[in-house]
Order: C-alpha cells, then structure tokens, then sequence
C-alpha cells in the first residue's frame, strides 16, 4: 500500500483492559507490515509506546473486558479522545474468558486465594493503591459506545491489518470469510 | 523488613506514581514516597489487576484446562498450555508420552522461547538501550527504533515471526492455538510444514547471534553503568536436566545463592510446596513466594533468564555456551547480578533455542505419526512444571472421579520474581533518583529496571482482588449496571500528596 505523502498520519492509541495481551500480539503478528504501518499512523497511548494518558486519536483498538474501576476511567478516556473506537477480540466484544467469574461470589474467591499458606488467616490486599475491583466482568459496549467489533480469540494479524487498511484508505471496514473467524 | 518497602510516616510524603508501567505486558504501576528534599522513602511495584482463574478453574473438565489457561497470556499462552498439560499427563493416567509428542511440544516450546524474547527485547525493551534512557518518550518506542535503526527492528520483527510460525505449525494457530493435549500431541507435523520451518533457520541463527552481539557491544561501551544499574545479590532457580545441563521444557528443581553455592538441587517439582511458600502483602495482588528454609527475608530469589543460565551448569548448544561463558566473565567467578544484564542473558537464551530448534528439525522422529501415550491409572494430583519464557512456571491441580478440577494453585514466572523486582527498583532508586529533581527520564530508569525482568503482569494476577469502597458504574445511559460496597474496616483512604501525570 502506498500512502500519498501528503495524507496526515493517522493516531491510534491501544489498551489492554481485563485481556491477555494476545489480541496486542496479533497486532504486531502483522510482522513486517508493522514498518509499514510506522509510516503510515502515529502511536498514541499504547501499551507499546511511554505515552501514558491520550490526546486526540482518530481510533482506539480496545482489548478486554472492563473488571475494574481502573478500566472504566481508561475505557472513557480513549472514548473521550477518539473518532473510532473499535472492541477489538472476544473479552472486549463479551468479556471472554475472565467473565467465567460472573458466575461467582467474588467474596468467597478473594478468601480462598488469599488465605495464608500455614497459619490459614485471610490477608485480602487492600491497599489504597489497587483499583477497585467491579463484581462483575462486563463487555466494553455496556460502558461506552462501540464502533466496531472485530471478533476472534484474537482475531489475527491479517485480520487486524485488513481492517486498519480499510480505515487508513477510507473504506468501510468489510471482514468477511475466512478472516472472520471466533477463535 | 526490606529497605524503602514501607515509609515511617507516609503522611508527610508526596507521592509520585509511574501509572501505568508500559512496554511491560500487563498492568502495573510503581509509587514512589518522597520528602521535601527528595529523599526517597518508600518505593513499590503494585501489580493492580486481578484475573481469578485459579478459582473458576474449578468446576471445569481437566481436559479443557490447557487450552483455558493460556488466556492468562497471549505472550506465553504456550507455557501456559504446556505446564497445564504435564499435569494433564499424570492425572489422566497417561505414561511418559511419545518421543515424537515430547519432540513436537519442545519444539513449540522453543518456538516460543524465540518469540517471547524477541518481542521483549526489539519491540519492548530496545527503545531504553538504542535510543537512551531519557530520549524523547514520545519516540521512545518500537516505531522510532524502526525509523532511526530500521535493520534492528526489521530483524527483530522476522525473529519474532519465525518463533510465531512455528507455534502455528506445531499448533494451528500463532496465539492460543491447540497442540498439546493428556497424553501426547493431537497433530503430526508434515514434511512440508518441517521443510517450511527448516529453511529459514540458519538465517534466524545469524541474526540471533548478531543481536547478542549487539547486547554485548553495548556493554562494552559503558561497562559501568551496564553492569551496575539496579545491581543487588540474592537467590536464583530454574529448572535443570540430570546432568544439570539447562532444559527450558522438562527436569528438576535447582536454586543457588547469590555466590553461586547450591541450595538445592535435582527437587522433583511435583514437591514445590516443600522448598517454596507463598506470602501475601496488602498492597500487592501479586503473592510474594520465598525459598522456605531460608525464610521469607533471606529466601527471595530470582527466576528467568540470568537466573536459570546461571544456575544451570551449562547450556547444551555450542553457540550459546560459548556466549554465556562471554558473559559469565564479567563476574570473576562469581555471578553477575546487574539487572541489565538479563538483557544479555535472553539474548543468549534466543541463540540457544534457535540451535536447539535447528536440531529437532533435523530429527528425523519429529515427523512420526505415535502421538499417544499408553493410558494407564487415572490420579487425582498433579503438579506440571515448564521453564516459561520468563521463568519457573508452576501448575498444581487435583481433579475428581467426575473429570472436573477441584484444586488449582499456579505460581507464574513473574510471581517468582516479585520481591526482586521491587528490590531492583530500589535499588534504582537510590543510585539515580535519591535526592534528584524528578523527571520523566529519570522515572523511566525505573521502568526499565522492570522491563529487564520481562514481567508479565497479567499472568501474574490470577487472583482476585478485594473491593473495599462504594462505586457506580453507570452505562453511557445513565443506568447504574454495577454497584461495589465498602468494605467493613472502612480502612480505604486517598493516597497522599500530589500525582504527578506524565
Ligand atoms: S480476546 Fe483472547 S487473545 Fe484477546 S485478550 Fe481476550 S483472551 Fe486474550
């Protein structure tokens, strides 16, 4: 792909909120394309730059579901700050895998995990420094609105690099067979 | 207690925070209590999120675990699966497995290895050691290494995507795919696909001893500042084979101490529980294990790369060995401690698999077709234990007569290494920091005496976390779809003194 070199670069700021870091992966599973892409956008706020809180983006990719109040403050602000925002693989679209805790009485896990190995006391952290935890795992859709979902456990590098050229050239983003996948 | 982990009077602090750490995977932060002189007080790693799949584990079929566990972390999903599956083995009463299924699992393993170090190194960590500690922290990532160093980040990426390649191969996909499952492997590998992994190898080789190379050119450049940064002594462990040669994917226990003398040795992992315990601290959801016998003040070690190939006796492939003993040099004859110096040790770590990835693609029993071990009596415990790109990983379950888990205790990488991590920041701390005009560059010294031990924050909190205060979540609607309660203590209150954002 050839970028005119008068066209502005794009500002992308990513985030991993109650994810993996596997859908971040995939991203850079774009592999040499990912030079290409240095040429093209500008990193904002991202796990993979220092830029700690986000300006004005034109698209936030979105990794994870929301767990706690951490995540909400973060999910808002790059909501705040972008054009598009995009629920990028399955924690972010439904919460995926961490959300198998909804089931539960978290009172009843924290107990359990943190019951001191010999003397059996409870010592849950409690520090004023670690984000509040929500009783639930909930999708990213159920706090800010969304612009696009990109499925898959993660979706792949190709299928990230399909819909970020779609948005780069102005097309709308078309994910079709077999890129589309929920695996 | 441990120096600058708890300030006398924090009141009287201000506080600054790295909020959030980045080019680490997973979430954390680092605060920072300092008076009005800029004397530093206080200094912690947190680790602030909790993920709780020790707990819904339970209730799950053991047979659904490896492929469950590797969601704890899209940058090692493979250990994750792996160390899962070695207890997966035992508890569906399958023998030893199939050479070809332990030669098809080493080889994703490694493939691993590569990938995993690769992506810390060029895309997380390089932008510190190429374009400077205190550069420009808008540039200071893997886009402006491609722009100034544009072969570096070339290489890096293709090294990267070799070890992606053949996880896919090996496993189907290059994140969370399926492989391994009890009792063996669920695919054969075909020549074609061998024949595909086979003729980029060399070139993956030279490019991995060309960015040792690089680390150790570094070094050389400024040795003092190399090998002293974030340098303290402590413990060290990893997994070692009978003769004590290094083995990243199947031995035993091993751990020295800070002069290299042994602790213990040849410990059949399945009895962590008697060499290592666990503790708890309140402001971190990451648990804090120590060798036992040692007790918790004395007995904090290090795992990972530095630490394994310096407690193993040797590396079993002749272009790595000859580096490591490059590297062991710096020390006299004692180990070398600079945080820094992980860099060197994983870059060596790279080299080393991608020889012992060239010697499995020569094995002419990769391509068998017995994928299956022999199925014997079904146990009700085990433990599997892997080398995870990051360290000893630990997987404990016990499952009942009905398939489903009942037990799940997991020590990750990172949890091994959390007491060393806060004891290389402070040590940081107070060679750059004590005293100084805070900056951004210099915060960033800080960040990048974590970055060297590669953490991986997510795999690292599994557990769950407590919610001690009343908050309202409330959709874009203005609908309250969640509401947390303050805790009975009522001991929650606002960290002191001002934030610094960056
Ligand atoms: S969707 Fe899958 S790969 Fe992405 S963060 Fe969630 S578990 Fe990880």
């Amino acid at each position: 792909m050839n970028a005119p070199e008068q066209v502005r670069k794009l500002r992308i700021a990513t985030t991993s909120l109650s994810g993996c870091f596997g859908c971040h992966m995939s991203l850079l599973d774009i592999d040499e394309r990912l030079i290409e892409l240095a040429h093209l956008v500008e990193f904002d706020r991202s796990p993979i730059t220092d830029i700690k809180h986000c300006g004005h983006c034109d698209v936030a990719l979105i990794e994870g579901g929301v767990c706690n109040a951490e995540n909400v403050h973060v999910l808002r602000e790059l909501r705040a700050n972008s054009k598009v925002l995009v629920a990028l693989g399955a924690c972010a679209i439904n919460g995926g895998l961490p959300a198998q805790r909804n089931n539960l009485d978290v009172r009843r896990c924290l107990t359990q995990v943190y019951r001191a190995e010999g003397s059996g006391e409870v010592q849950v952290p409690n520090d004023p420094e670690l984000p509040l935890l929500l009783e639930k795992v909930y999708p990213i859709n159920e706090i800010v609105r969304v612009d696009y979902f990109v499925p898959g456990c993660p979706p792949s590098g190709d299928t990230i690099w399909k819909f970020l050229t779609d948005l780069l050239t102005g097309r709308t983003p078309r994910i079709e067979h077999p890129m589309l996948k929920f695996d | 207690m441990f120096e600058l982990e708890t300030a006398a009077n924090p009141e009287t602090l201000r506080r600054v925070a790295i909020d959030p750490v980045t080019r680490v995977e997973g979430h954390g932060k680092v605060t920072l209590l300092l008076d009005e002189n800029n004397k530093i007080h206080q200094v912690r790693l947190h680790i602030v999120e909790f993920r709780g799949f020790e707990v819904f584990i339970e209730g799950r079929p053991y047979w659904e675990v490896p492929v469950a566990v590797q969601r704890l972390c899209g940058i090692c999903p493979v250990s994750h699966q792996l160390a899962a599956v070695k207890a997966m083995d035992q508890i569906a009463g399958y023998g030893p497995i199939t050479p070809t299924a332990e030669k098809l699992r080493r080889l994703m393993h490694y493939g691993q290895i590569v990938q995993s170090h690769a992506v810390h190194f060029f895309h997380l960590a390089s932008p510190d050691l190429l374009l400077g500690f205190d550069s420009d922290f808008t540039r200071r990532n893997i886009v402006g290494v491609a722009l100034d160093f544009p072969e570096i980040a070339k290489q890096g990426v293709l090294i990267r995507k070799y070890g992606q390649e053949i996880i896919r191969h090996v496993s189907g996909k290059r994140v969370h795919g399926t492989g391994a499952i009890p009792g063996g492997m669920n695919k054969a590998l075909s020549r074609a696909e061998r024949d595909e992994m086979a003729k980029d190898i060399d070139q993956i080789i030279t490019w991995t001893q060309g960015a040792v190379a690089l680390v150790r050119r570094l070094h050389e450049t400024n040795p003092g500042f190399y090998n002293r940064f974030g340098e303290f002594d402590s413990n060290m462990m990893g997994l070692v084979a009978p003769d004590g040669a290094l083995d990243l994917y199947h031995g035993a226990l091993r751990a020295v101490d800070a002069e290299g003398k042994t602790i213990f040795d040849q410990v059949d992992y399945s009895t962590y529980q008697s060499v290592l315990q666990e503790d708890i601290k309140p402001w971190s959801y990451m648990k804090f294990p120590h060798i036992k016998s040692l007790g918790a003040d004395k007995g904090w070690y290090k795992v990972g790369p530095l630490a394994r190939i310096q407690s193993a006796s040797y590396l079993n492939t002749p272009l790595a060995e000859a580096e490591r003993q490059i590297m062991l040099a710096l020390g006299n004859g004692r180990p070398v401690h600079g945080t820094l110096v992980f860099h060197w040790a994983r870059l060596i770590e790279i080299l080393h698999a991608a020889e012992v990835i060239r010697d499995l693609l020569n094995d002419p029993e990769l391509l068998g077709t017995n994928l299956m071990a022999e199925r014997g009596e079904r146990r009700h415990e085990a433990v599997g234990v892997i080398e995870a790109p990051r360290g000893t990983l630990f997987h404990h379950y016990r499952v009942n007569d009905d398939d489903l888990v009942t037990y799940c205790n997991l020590i990750v990488s990172t949890t091994n290494n959390n007491q060393a991590m806060n004891e290389a920041i402070r040590t940081v701390a107070k060679q750059y920091l004590d005293g100084q005009e805070i900056t951004e560059g210099l915060l960033n010294h800080i960040e990048c005496a974590i970055r060297a031990y590669d953490p991986c924050l997510s795999c690292a909190t599994h557990a769950l976390g407590q919610m001690p205060l009343e908050v309202s979540l409330v959709d874009a609607g203005g609908v309250v779809i969640d509401k947390v309660t303050k805790d009975s203590a009522g001991l929650r209150h606002q960290p002191t003194g001002e934030l610094i954002v960056l």
